[in-house]
């Protein structure tokens, strides 16, 4: 593919070129109304077809590591603690204690308030952005609800990264977006990203939550998708699993599309997170098949997809064991957390 | 590693259980043809799988006298409701075999595992059901009350959807109160030899229904037979012509589902990346050999571009190879003569100045293969543009108004299948109305469903299967008095017993 003449642009340039002017409810309605419309029946028909992929053998051994490699661990309750923090960052840094080999996770997702607890506890296993380790991810701008003014959101993910968070995972005004106030939602993304940066210059990764549970269709999903892109998130992210549905394997195909299409446009890759609702290995493995056969498989990487879960990785590590032993073991087999 | 170079994840053809030859079935029985046998081959590695009957002229004459004692002495004197009975259970015994039946088709046909066994078997069964409903409910089928049945039907069937072909034609036969003698194609003939052995398990009285293999002389003596009252083909038009001509000047009525060249029409407001999958199942689906295609793709000018450059990623993922491995998408083409006739039309559009751009795959070293392949800068004078190609070759051409991709549309001797895809519903209707095509599809393609009546306009042919028309092809209104109407003197309403049901039933538990 030849570069596209918008790779020039710096990012929020890019955006206003693309939109055609400033970043105005109106230009981003006539923007994202322009986007091609969504067939529901035909993208979930899509989507079970690419469940319908069978990964045997040496494919599921690579797809099981690659899985493990890409999970976010997840601890999101009004009852965390320190404590709790502490046994998920090792059940992070070890999945499986028999198996030394087994490959850590991308990173831990937390409230920002044990973003420190979280940090202290990777000590010198914290990648801080880097690959060699596990990242803090925290939740910030009111998860889950972002019912808050934005100078609540800001200062909460100011206090995050102040912490040592690697990424902020945001969740976007869903009230303003469904209002028709995409330019509110879109300077509320601007600003997040710039409450990112840290002292020394560097930005903390920016994922944007979506929560596709709420938008309701496919059509608001792939508008909202572009638009977090747009105004400089570095991820799209479907949902805080703190609604239903949260992940669903057509929801996250509409947004690799979008993510597909912004590279075509742009050359720039956009990342994707599906979380909530991806229990087992094999829901798992559907969605790799899926970004493989949609954007590629070099989006297989924690840079550029995670799954967003907590219960996940204990199945993908009985499977793992499964295929190296070549028997079934049970829930005892793993450790809870 | 690669990811998406899967690792295989062949089917497994353990629970198949083939004979190394097959007879006729004739009257309830196999019985060897007099013709000279031929071998089944699997086109994906030219491997022999069994070597098939063929029928002569008086195995023919047999087959249709069976036909005709089981028409007058049992099936016509059955009650609807008892019909229905034996529909049903040949609709569950489908569905238990559904997995061995999907492994000998695809070896037999080349059709990719996936589609046997997500679209052809469940089908099959499908149809069953459906015409087993109706069987006790033919007052409400449109032809009046107390509708009457033809007596015995020939149907020929093409090779491309075997089985499915076999359900579409047998339900309704029998469901409406006839019998058959059915002629699968020759490459194509093993699954409904398997169907016959469900038969036998159903117990279904003998003589109802009578599969004679072999090629296109024994589905002429059929179709000429003088004792038949109704001819059902589906196949090429050339054919069916052949048969029209025959059958003209008898009373045997006749139903042709023949060929086809549909247009998929994009419009520039579609749900573009579904409307790409649409385009990839109107095609590729069953290697092109459909005939209800959407072979023409029309495109909006304003969007071709980004529809090709979209098509054409889309395709790079499309994984052609073993068609019993569970992730191939493209499987083979079925036969030798297929694959030349698809061959020699794709050179000749590349003669004719159209853009010929194929998939990268390898192309397996035996057996019979074709790279899904698309045409642009086709114009309406090319061959490819005009003939069915009967393959996985897509006519790519464009058009500017709704008017020009009506013309266009129309502008073919076929008439059976059209899609056309816009977010715009009132759109969607006014262009549907101005298409002549049987089978119109908005936003979606190739979607089959046994209550939705199926066929063409023009030379694709005349008659509607699937649905309540489906047995208006099967049905004549009611004999007045003196004469026979099929519900007016039913005989017990127990299943009749033939000498073997009672093994036969065993066995199907």
């Amino acid at each position: 593919m030849t570069t596209s003449p918008l790779a020039a642009y710096q990012p929020d340039q890019r955006a206003l070129a693309l939109i055609g002017g400033e970043a105005t409810d109106a230009n981003l309605r006539r923007y994202l109304h322009g986007i091609p419309g969504i067939d529901a029946v035909g993208l979930e028909a899509r989507a079970a077809d690419l469940g319908t992929r069978s990964i045997k053998t040496s494919s599921k051994r690579w797809a099981i590591d690659t899985i493990i490699g890409l999970i976010d661990l997840t601890t999101l309750e009004g009852s965390d603690t320190p404590g709790k923090v502490r046994s998920l960052v090792s059940k992070a840094l070890l999945p499986d204690p028999h198996d030394p080999g087994c490959p850590r996770v991308a990173a831990v997702c937390v409230y920002g308030d044990m973003v420190g607890a979280a940090v202290t506890a990777l000590g010198s296993a914290h990648a801080a952005g880097g690959t060699e380790g596990v990242n803090v991810a925290a939740v910030a701008t009111a998860f889950p609800s972002g019912r808050a003014s934005l100078a609540v959101k800001l200062a909460d993910v100011r206090d995050a990264v102040a912490a040592g968070a690697d990424e902020i995972d945001m969740v976007i005004d869903r009230g303003a977006f469904l209002a028709g106030r995409f330019g509110q939602v879109y300077d509320e993304i601007v600003a997040v990203k710039e409450a990112c940066r840290r002292t020394d210059g560097s930005l903390a990764h920016l994922k944007v939550i979506l929560e596709t549970g709420e938008l309701n269709t496919y059509d608001n999903v792939r508008r909202a998708s572009w638009l977090a892109i747009l105004a400089g998130g570095d991820f799209i992210k479907t949902s805080t699993g703190k609604v239903a549905p949260a992940a669903t394997l057509p929801v996250t195909l509409s947004m690799l599309e979008v993510v597909r299409d912004w590279h075509r446009l742009t050359d720039v890759r956009i990342g994707v997170k599906p979380a909530g609702g991806i229990r087992t290995s094999k829901d798992a493995i559907k969605y790799l098949v899926t970004v493989a056969e949609t954007v590629g498989e070099e989006w297989l990487t924690p840079h550029l997809f995670r799954f967003g879960a907590s219960s996940l990785l204990n199945d993908v590590l009985l499977q793992r064991q499964k295929m190296t032993t070549g028997h079934y073991s049970g829930p005892d087999y793993v450790t809870i957390d | 590693m690669k990811f998406l170079d899967y690792a295989p994840a062949p089917e497994s053809k353990a629970l198949l259980n083939l004979r190394s030859d097959y007879g006729l079935f004739i009257n309830g029985d196999f019985t060897a043809g007099r013709g000279t046998p031929f071998a089944t081959i699997n086109p994906a590695t030219e491997q022999q799988i069994a070597m098939i009957a063929t029928a002569n002229e008086a195995d023919v004459d047999a087959a249709v006298s069976a036909a005709r004692h089981a028409y007058d002495g049992v099936w016509s004197r059955l009650s609807g409701s008892d019909r229905g009975k034996y529909l049903f259970r040949i609709a569950r015994l489908v569905q238990e075999r559904a997995r061995e039946l999907a492994v000998a088709e695809t070896l037999d046909n080349g059709k990719p595992i996936k589609e046997t066994r997500d679209v052809d078997i469940p089908l099959v069964a499908a149809w069953f059901f459906y015409y087993a409903g109706w069987a006790d409910k033919l007052d409400h089928a449109g032809a009046g009350p107390n509708p009457a049945s033809l007596g015995v039907a020939a149907q020929v069937i093409p090779w491309n959807f075997p089985l499915m072909m076999l359900a579409w034609k047998i339900a309704p036969a029998l469901a409406a109160g006839n019998t058959v003698v059915l002629k699968p194609a020759e490459t194509t003939s093993l699954t409904a030899l398997l169907f016959a052995e469900i038969l036998q398990q159903a117990d279904l009285p003998t003589g109802v229904v009578n599969i004679i293999t072999g090629d296109g002389q024994t589905g002429q003596a059929l179709v000429n037979h003088p004792g038949i009252n109704k001819v059902a083909f589906t196949g090429s038009t050339a054919v069916g012509r052949a048969i029209a001509r025959s059958v003209a000047g008898t009373d045997k009525k006749l139903s042709l589902e023949l060929g086809g060249k549909g247009a998929n029409i994009v419009f520039d407001d579609a749900p573009i990346d579904q409307a790409v999958e649409g385009i990839v199942r109107g095609i590729f689906f069953n290697q092109g050999h459909v005939c209800c295609a959407g072979s023409r793709l029309l495109v909006q000018e304003s969007i071709h571009d980004d529809v090709i450059d979209r098509l054409k990623s889309r395709m790079q993922t499309l994984r052609l190879g073993d068609p019993l491995d569970k992730n191939t998408d493209i499987g083979a083409i079925n036969s030798a003569e297929q694959l030349a006739r698809i061959r020699e039309l794709s050179h000749l559009g590349q003669q004719e100045g159209a853009e010929r751009w194929s998939a990268d795959c390898v192309i397996p070293e035996n057996g019979f293969w074709f790279a899904p392949t698309i045409f642009t800068n086709v114009s309406t004078s090319h061959r490819i543009a005009r003939d069915e190609i009967f393959g996985p070759v897509l006519s790519v051409l464009t058009f500017r108004t709704p008017a020009e991709a009506i013309a266009k549309a129309n502008n073919t001797p076929y008439g059976l299948s059209a899609g056309i895809w816009s977010d715009k519903g009132s759109r969607i209707l006014a262009v549907a109305d101005k298409l002549r095509a049987g089978v119109i599809w908005a936003n979606t393609f190739n979607q089959f469903d046994p209550s939705s009546p199926f066929g063409g306009y023009k030379e694709s042919g005349y008659g509607r299967e699937g649905g309540r028309h489906g047995l208006a092809a099967y049905l004549k209104p009611a004999v007045r008095s003196g004469s026979r109407s099929i519900d007016a003197a039913p005989i017990q309403s127990t299943t009749p017993v033939t000498k073997k049901s009672a093994s036969a039933k065993k066995a199907a538990k």
